[in-house]
């Protein structure tokens, strides 16, 4: 079958490799209708996540049709169209009995790598590294899911591919985000970053109550989204002096009351700081840069939450937590427990109150994933979510 | 809110004596052994298998199970089967009674073998052994299945003390068991754990990313 491979930073092509097979009785294997580039394939993409390998199979937005099912797998037949989440969960062990699918126990076959560097594994991911796993991920034409007894959400046929394909990692992530933000009515929401998940969490912020929503950003097609999709009030920080104060400004003096930093490990930035990160990052010295939750944490209210849905791989320099401590601030962060959002936002979908297909700004085949991804990465003709269609 | 509890004399008197033991063991020593990873340094307890003259190596490890103890135990009493959760056992056959054979895959194709027998069963919560005769490798361990607090499951505890009889396989029992016995016990205990919660044990690839993730356990 032919696949996008990722073959070493910014090297991404599409090749042939050996069709997936049922390898567990809990498997099925799907046969991918849509699949989608996530901002977070580009830290791959930019080989600022460890562990990859030559060859790796990417992606982990994917939906399309069940083929297979292994033995033990009574949960869905051949036909069936599912969404699938990017976190791979066994359902089983406690953490996935919590709702903390994301944190599952048993599905990562390398967690002594990640025991190695974070103290404790989470689960298993689609398309993410050897460090998460190794799993092939969905920017293919077929693709094992292991565990998708519980993992695969068959969806209706009145909804189309686009409307149901995001509930597999960015919907749900942005809904994660804004819900970690304890929003009360009156609430003012700043976001860091209009990309895809950036403009789900502004969507979700007003329907979780928020009063008002900015997103601060420097690219204008973005940030033009962020106000038409989103209804968000707009903050182009390359166009003014201090971020902080303008939000303070923007507020009455007090600050958000929640910040979401969806920028994450490769955040831009201006101030003195970005730049001392992007020298730092580039020469190995540090892992991750992170301007952008910098930032959440100096404008944020006192008391109040900085909501971290943009992933860090590492280590963080120069991290601000005196000023959390100072103004006693909630930090709520971690891999989206994608399982325990699928049915609650498929209902949203249905009755209308949550449409992400604004954010789609290109539909190519899959046979064009590498021009896809450069063009992605570097953000030209107004790229915010590319779909990627491997029957086409 | 909880009140600071004055410490009675008798925990004060347990930690100075634990300072002054560490202090003992070298904190340098400590630090290093410690940095090493995965690796942790024991000290001889009572509930430490002993090998004769005192000698081998320890390994433990704890992992919680979300299953009862009964049926824990009942899975791992099942000893013919151990070599499925396994991969550097080759075979366990019971000889009847409480004696079993255990056929280890070692290094070069080589077969370490010895037999043991059961010197400790209590249903539901602990089995213990111990080789017998003339085996290549000399061990003896134990598992204890304990009810955890607040319905989180079973705490499964593996010590096992073990060292290869002298001359008899030409290389150090840490290649036996890849890179660290300490390493392979914990992987067996999470692949038992992966099988008793969610039926199957994970994989991302097979047969190649079965043995590479070994190896990358081995390696990392």
């Amino acid at each position: 079958m032919r696949a996008a491979c990722w073959l070493g930073p910014r090297d991404v092509r599409v090749r042939d490799v050996p069709d997936p097979e049922i390898l567990n009785a809990r498997d099925a294997i799907v046969k991918v209708t849509a699949t989608a580039i996530c901002g977070s394939d580009l830290h791959l993409y930019n080989g600022v996540i460890p562990t990859m390998r030559s060859g790796d199979v990417l992606g982990h937005e994917f939906m399309g049709e069940v083929v297979e099912v292994g033995a033990g797998n009574s949960a869905l037949k051949p036909g069936d169209r599912v969404v699938v989440p990017f976190a791979i969960a066994c359902g089983a062990c406690w953490y996935c009995r919590e709702g903390l699918t994301s944190l599952c126990d048993n599905s990562n076959p390398n967690a002594r790598l990640a025991e190695a560097l974070y103290g404790f594994s989470g689960s298993g991911l689609f398309g993410y590294s050897h460090l998460y796993g190794g799993y092939p991920g969905g920017q293919a034409e077929y693709v094992r899911v292991p565990f998708a007894d519980t993992g695969a959400l068959p969806v209706p046929p009145t909804l189309s591919d686009e409307q149901v394909l995001f509930l597999t990692d960015i919907l749900p992530t942005g809904y994660m985000a804004a819900e970690n933000c304890r929003i009360r009515p009156g609430d003012t929401v700043a976001v860091w970053g209009s990309g895809p998940v950036g403009l789900l969490a502004m969507k979700s912020a007003y329907l979780l109550g928020a009063d008002r929503v900015i997103a601060i950003d420097r690219w204008p097609a973005r940030l033009r989204l962020a106000e038409s999709g989103a209804k968000a009030e707009t903050l182009h920080y390359e166009e003014i002096d201090d971020v902080v104060e303008e939000l303070k400004q923007r507020t009455g003096g007090r600050g958000p009351d929640a910040c979401i930093d969806a920028a994450g490990m490769e955040a831009h930035g201006t101030t003195l700081d970005a730049l001392y990160d992007r020298a730092k990052q580039a020469v190995r010295l540090a892992t991750d840069r992170s301007h952008a939750v910098r930032q959440a944490i100096q404008a944020c209210r006192k008391g109040g939450t900085v909501s971290i849905p943009g992933v860090y791989g590492g280590f963080l320099d120069k991290f601000p937590l005196g000023a959390a401590f100072a103004k006693g601030l909630t930090l709520q962060m971690g891999q989206t427990h994608v399982h325990r959002y699928l049915r609650p936002l498929l209902q949203h979908i249905e009755s209308g109150r949550l449409d992400a297909t604004f954010i789609v700004s290109h539909r190519w085949p899959l046979s064009r994933a590498s021009e896809a991804y450069r063009m992605f990465n570097d953000k030209t003709d107004d790229c915010t979510k590319i779909v990627l269609d491997p029957t086409r | 809110m909880r009140r600071p509890q004055k410490r009675s004399r008798a925990d004060g008197t347990r930690i100075v004596g634990a300072g002054v033991l560490l202090a003992l063991a070298g904190a340098g020593a400590w630090a290093l052994a410690n940095a090493r990873q995965g690796r942790r340094v024991f000290k001889r307890r009572p509930d430490m298998p002993a090998l004769a003259g005192g000698q081998g190596s320890h390994v433990e490890r704890t992992v919680t199970i979300l299953r009862s103890p009964t049926e824990l135990y009942a899975e791992w009493r099942d000893l013919e089967r151990l070599p499925e959760l396994m991969p550097h056992l080759d075979s366990v056959t019971v000889l009847g009674g409480t004696r079993s054979l255990w056929v280890v895959r070692g290094p070069a194709g080589t077969r370490p073998t010895w037999e043991a027998e059961i010197v400790g069963d209590e249903p539901g919560r602990l089995i213990a052994w111990r080789s017998v005769g003339d085996g290549d490798v000399e061990n003896a361990g134990s598992v204890r299945f304990t009810p955890a607090a607040g319905d989180r499951g079973t705490e499964v505890k593996v010590i096992l003390t073990y060292a290869p009889r002298a001359g008899r396989l030409g290389v150090g029992l840490a290649t036996l068991f890849g890179a660290s016995a300490d390493q392979e016990v914990r992987e067996d205990l999470r692949r038992f754990k992966q099988r008793m919660e969610a039926n199957e044990v994970a994989a991302s690839a097979a047969p190649r990313g079965a043995s590479e993730a070994r190896e990358m356990a081995r390696s990392g």
